[in-house]
């Protein structure tokens, strides 16, 4: 049951990811273009998916336990610390040189040919180094 | 009249945003999709390594299925491996030093108000803007 709920969710989410246009390089590069040629559409696209959370928030606050049984994850830390705002700041540079973020990087990999293989090798080596070289403790997500 | 990218991206965003419901609700995690290939790939999430592979099986699997039914659409990923290398490890440690991306932060975190989700979103936004005007319009590489 575990696994058929996470290849649901996978594939849903994939699904939206191509359908929304996020897989679309140009698209995200677009929205990024604040000072150009802007596009609005990944507005839109995080608009829509924010909106189905609140209502799931909102349950998991009243129900606390997941229906598969385990708790559903409360926040370890509210504290804003260096790493959140560097880390975000160094994902922000690449999410604009590519046009990819970890989703979509994942959900090309099916149809994007070689360079989706590049981008995504890059960025798994990238997570691994990060953690080789600075070992941080529990991963929440 | 609301282009239709727009309409699509709404109907796409509540898609994400559902999938990440069911995961929260069903399963009890987070869709993040840098901390669930992150704890696969580096080893911290060895415990649920199955239920990680499943999941990004399924991430692959489904854009195939639409594409082959509907037709492909273009990535326009750049070709330049220099920058696709440079690109990939900074989204890679980025994500993992954050704890999260724009599905985590971005998606899970913003609906939940959370503090850390809001700061990373804008940081992560502001750094793209930046970064875009500078490699496209200052240096014109992208």
């Amino acid at each position: 049951m575990r696994l058929l709920i996470s290849l649901l969710s996978g594939a849903l989410f994939g699904l939206g990811l191509i359908v929304s246009g996020m897989t679309d390089t140009a698209k995200v590069q677009g929205w990024l273009d604040l000072f150009g040629n802007w596009d609005p559409t990944l507005a839109f696209v995080l608009g829509g998916a924010i909106i189905p959370m609140l209502f799931a928030w909102r349950i998991a606050e009243r129900r606390k336990t997941a229906v598969l049984g385990n708790s559903i994850p409360v926040p370890v830390t509210s504290h804003i610390d260096r790493q959140l705002v560097l880390g975000s700041g160094f994902f922000g540079v690449g999410w604009a040189l590519a046009g990819l973020c970890p989703g979509p990087a994942m959900a090309v990999l099916g149809y994007g040919g070689a360079d989706a293989f590049i981008f995504f090798g890059a960025m798994a080596a990238g997570m691994i180094g990060y953690r080789a070289i600075f070992r941080p403790g529990a991963v929440a997500a | 009249m609301i282009p239709t990218d727009w309409i699509f991206g709404l109907i796409g965003g509540l898609m994400i945003g559902g999938a990440a419901a069911l995961y929260l609700l069903v399963s009890g995690r987070i869709l993040g999709a840098s901390g669930i290939l992150g704890g696969l790939v580096d080893g911290s999430g060895r415990d649920t390594m199955i239920e990680r592979c499943v999941f990004i099986a399924g991430l692959i699997a489904a854009p195939v299925l639409y594409g082959l039914t509907v037709g492909f659409p273009a990535t326009n990923l750049t070709s330049n491996p220099v920058i696709l290398v440079i690109a990939g490890l900074f989204v890679g440690i980025g994500t993992r030093m954050a704890n999260g991306c724009t599905s985590g932060h971005g998606v899970c975190g913003i609906s939940r108000f959370s503090v850390r989700g809001i700061v990373a979103t804008l940081c992560y936004l502001g750094a793209g803007f930046v970064a875009m005007w500078v490699f496209r319009h200052m240096l014109g590489v992208i």
